[in-house]
C-alpha cells in the first residue's frame, strides 16, 4: 500500500466520521423540530429528553466526573450485570464451542439440540427462569446466559472445524506438540468466527438486560418500566436513549478489541 | 557421501477391498546427504502422498521410510516441507517473523536466539527488514520465500518441498530456483522437491527421478550432469540442458517402455544429444499437456 492511497484512506475515514455524526445530529434536529409541531406529551421534545438526561445522569459532582447518584445505582449496576453475564457466556461459549468442533462426534449428537436451544425465543423463557431463580439478580444472569451463549458456541464450532488442512499439516510438520495445539493454531484460526459471535450475543445481551429487569424490576428496566406507568415520558426517552448510547459504546468496545486481536487480517472488505 | 534418505518398498493404499485406490506402489529409492533431487512425475500420480509418507504425515501401508538410519514413524523432528499453497501455509496471525520463530518455540532455543536466527534466515533468502510485517502485506513470492525460511531455521536434516514454485509467476519461479540451489548449496541441506515440470526439475536438480502414473513407480534416476553453477538464460539453452529435457520428457510419456528390471534404461536407450530437435519438441509438448492439465 504506498503512501497516498494511505493518506487518502484516512482523509477518507474522516471524512465519513463526520459525515456519520452530520446525520446524527439532523436526526436528533428533526425529532426536535417534529416534536414541537406535534405538540404531544408522548413525544417530548428533544431538547427537553436531553435536558432530562443531563438533570438525571450528569449532576453529580465533579470528583465524580459530574456522574449522578442514577449512574451509579442504576446504570452500572445494569451494565455490571450484562457485561458480567456475556462474559461468563463468552468463556464457556468458547470452551464448550472448541471442545464440541473438535470432537468427531459431539455435534452429530448435539448439533440438533443446540441449534433447537438457539431458536428458542429467550424472551418467551422469562417466566421459567423467574420460576427456576426467583426474583432477582440470578433469574437476569440466568436469562443473558442462556441467550448469549448458544452464538458464540456455534460460532466456535464453525471457526474450529474450518481450520485449513493445509495449515494443519503445516503445524504437524513443524513439530507443533499436541498441548499447544489449540493456543497457537485452532483458536487464532477460528478467532474471527468467534469474534462475530460474540459482537452478535452483545446486542443480545443489552436486550435481555432490559428485558429481565422489566419483570425483574431492577436497574434500567424498572425505570423505564415506572417512567411509563407515571407519565413521565420525557424521562422514559431518557433511559431509551442511554440504551441506544450504551449499546453504541459497547460494540465499539468491541470493536476496538477485535481490530486489537485480529489486527492481523487484512484490512476488511478491502481484499488486499 | 552417506544416505540421507532410504525409502524401500513404500506402498500406500487409500480404502480397503475392491474400492482401494493405491497411489504409490513398491517404491525404492535413497537419497545422500546434501543432493538436490528432483522427482517428477505426471499430475496426479501420487507424489504428494509419497511425499506425505515421507514427511510422516500419514503413515504408509507398506514399506520404510528411513531417515539417516532412522524408521520414520511420525513426523520427524530435522525434517521440514515447504508445501505449494504459501498462502495457506503460512499463519496469517503471526507476523514474519513469528512465522519463521515458530518452529524453534518446540526447541530449547532462547527467545533473544529465536529471533537473531529467525533474522538471518530471511537474510539468506533475500528478505531481511520484513519480519514486523504480515504475511498478506508481501508478494507471492515473498511469501514462499518466507515459507522457505521458516523451513530452514531449524537446520533440518532434509527439506521435502511439495511443488513449492507452482502458484507463483515465471519470473519469481526462477528467482526462487536459484535461491534454492544457492541456499542449499550455502547450507549444505539435503532437498526433495517434487515437480510435474521437466524443466524446472532438470534445472533444479543434481538427480531426477521420474515416477510413473499412479500407482506411482520409479522408472529412471537420472543424474544431471549440469554444472553447479546454472544460468537462467544460458543453463536453459544449453545442449545438454535440452537434450535431458527431452530424456525426461520421453521417460513420462511412455514410461512402458522401460519397466522395472533394466535401472536405468533411458540413457542406454535415447543417448543425449542424438536427435536434438525433436527432443526439444517432445519436451514442448509434454509440457503444454501439462500446463493444460494444472489450469
Amino acid at each position: 500500500m504506498s503512501a497516498t492511497t494511505l493518506a487518502g484512506k484516512r482523509t477518507r475515514i474522516l471524512g465519513s466520521a463526520v459525515v456519520t455524526w452530520l446525520v446524527f445530529a439532523a436526526a436528533l434536529l428533526l425529532w426536535e423540530l417534529i416534536a414541537i409541531g406535534a405538540d404531544s406529551v408522548y413525544f417530548p421534545r428533544m431538547t427537553a429528553i436531553l435536558g432530562t438526561a443531563v438533570d438525571l445522569l450528569l449532576s453529580g459532582p465533579a470528583w465524580r466526573l459530574m456522574l449522578s447518584d442514577a449512574v451509579f445505582e442504576i446504570v452500572l449496576p445494569s451494565l455490571a450485570t450484562a457485561l458480567g453475564a456475556w462474559a461468563a457466556s463468552a468463556v464457556l461459549g468458547i470452551a464448550l464451542g472448541t471442545a464440541l468442533g473438535r470432537s468427531d462426534w459431539a455435534m452429530d449428537y448435539c448439533g440438533t439440540l443446540i441449534s433447537f436451544l438457539r431458536s428458542v425465543p429467550p424472551v418467551t423463557l422469562m417466566p421459567a427462569f423467574m420460576v427456576i431463580f426467583g426474583i432477582g439478580v440470578e433469574m437476569e444472569i440466568a436469562a443473558i446466559v442462556f441467550s448469549t451463549l448458544w452464538p458464540i458456541v456455534l460460532n466456535t464450532v464453525d471457526g474450529v472445524r474450518s481450520v485449513d488442512e493445509v495449515k494443519i499439516d503445516t503445524a504437524r510438520s513443524l513439530g507443533t506438540p499436541r498441548r499447544y495445539w489449540i493456543g497457537m493454531i485452532v483458536l487464532p484460526a477460528a478467532m474471527p468466527k468467534i469474534f462475530a459471535g460474540l459482537r452478535l450475543s452483545l446486542s443480545i445481551a443489552i436486550l435481555l438486560m432490559v428485558v429481565a429487569e422489566i419483570v425483574s424490576g431492577s436497574g434500567i428496566g424498572l425505570q423505564l418500566s415506572t417512567t411509563q406507568s407515571t407519565v413521565q415520558y420525557t424521562e422514559m426517552w431518557v433511559w431509551v436513549l442511554l440504551l441506544g448510547v450504551l449499546g453504541y459504546a459497547l460494540n465499539s468496545a468491541l470493536l476496538a478489541v477485535e481490530r486489537l486481536v485480529l489486527g492481523w487480517q487484512p484490512t476488511r472488505g478491502d481484499d488486499a | 557421501m552417506p544416505t540421507m534418505l532410504e525409502v524401500s518398498g513404500l506402498t500406500h493404499q487409500y480404502g480397503q477391498g475392491e474400492r482401494a485406490h493405491v497411489a504409490v506402489r513398491d517404491l525404492a529409492f535413497t537419497i545422500e546427504s546434501g543432493q538436490l533431487a528432483c522427482i517428477v512425475g505426471p499430475s496426479g500420480c501420487g507424489k504428494s502422498t509419497l511425499l506425505r509418507c515421507i514427511s510422516g504425515l500419514i503413515p504408509a501401508t507398506g514399506g520404510s521410510v528411513r531417515l539417516h538410519g532412522d524408521e520414520v514413524s511420525g513426523v520427524p523432528g530435522d525434517l521440514a516441507v515447504v508445501f505449494q499453497d504459501y498462502s495457506r501455509s503460512l499463519f496469517p496471525w503471526l507476523t514474519v517473523a513469528k512465522n519463521v520463530e515458530f518452529p524453534l518455540r518446540w526447541q530449547k532455543v532462547s527467545k533473544a536466539e529465536r529471533s537473531q536466527r529467525a533474522a538471518e534466515v530471511l537474510e539468506s533468502v533475500g528478505l531481511s527488514g520484513v519480519g514486523k510485517k504480515y504475511p498478506w502485506q508481501l508478494s507471492g513470492g515473498m511469501q514462499q520465500r518466507v515459507s522457505i525460511a521458516r523451513a530452514l531455521v531449524s537446520r533440518p536434516a532434509l527439506l521435502l518441498m511439495d511443488e513449492p514454485f507452482a502458484s507463483v509467476d515465471a519470473q519469481t519461479r526462477g528467482e526462487l530456483e536459484d535461491l534454492t540451489r544457492r541456499v542449499q548449496r550455502d547450507l549444505g541441506s539435503t532437498i526433495l522437491l517434487v515437480t510435474h515440470d521437466i524443466d524446472e526439475s532438470v534445472y533444479l536438480a543434481d538427480r531426477v527421478l521420474v515416477l510413473s502414473k499412479s500407482p506411482a513407480s520409479i522408472v529412471a534416476d537420472l543424474t544431471i550432469d549440469l554444472p553447479a553453477e546454472r544460468n537462467q538464460i544460458t543453463t536453459r539453452e544449453s545442449e545438454r540442458f535440452v537434450s535431458l529435457r527431452g530424456e525426461v520428457a520421453r521417460l513420462l510419456q511412455s514410461p512402458q517402455v522401460q519397466r522395472p528390471g533394466e535401472p536405468d534404461p533411458a540413457t542406454a536407450e535415447s543417448g543425449p544429444g542424438t536427435t536434438t530437435v525433436e527432443t526439444g519438441d517432445t519436451a514442448g509438448t509434454a509440457d503444454t499437456a501439462e500446463a493444460a492439465a494444472r489450469s
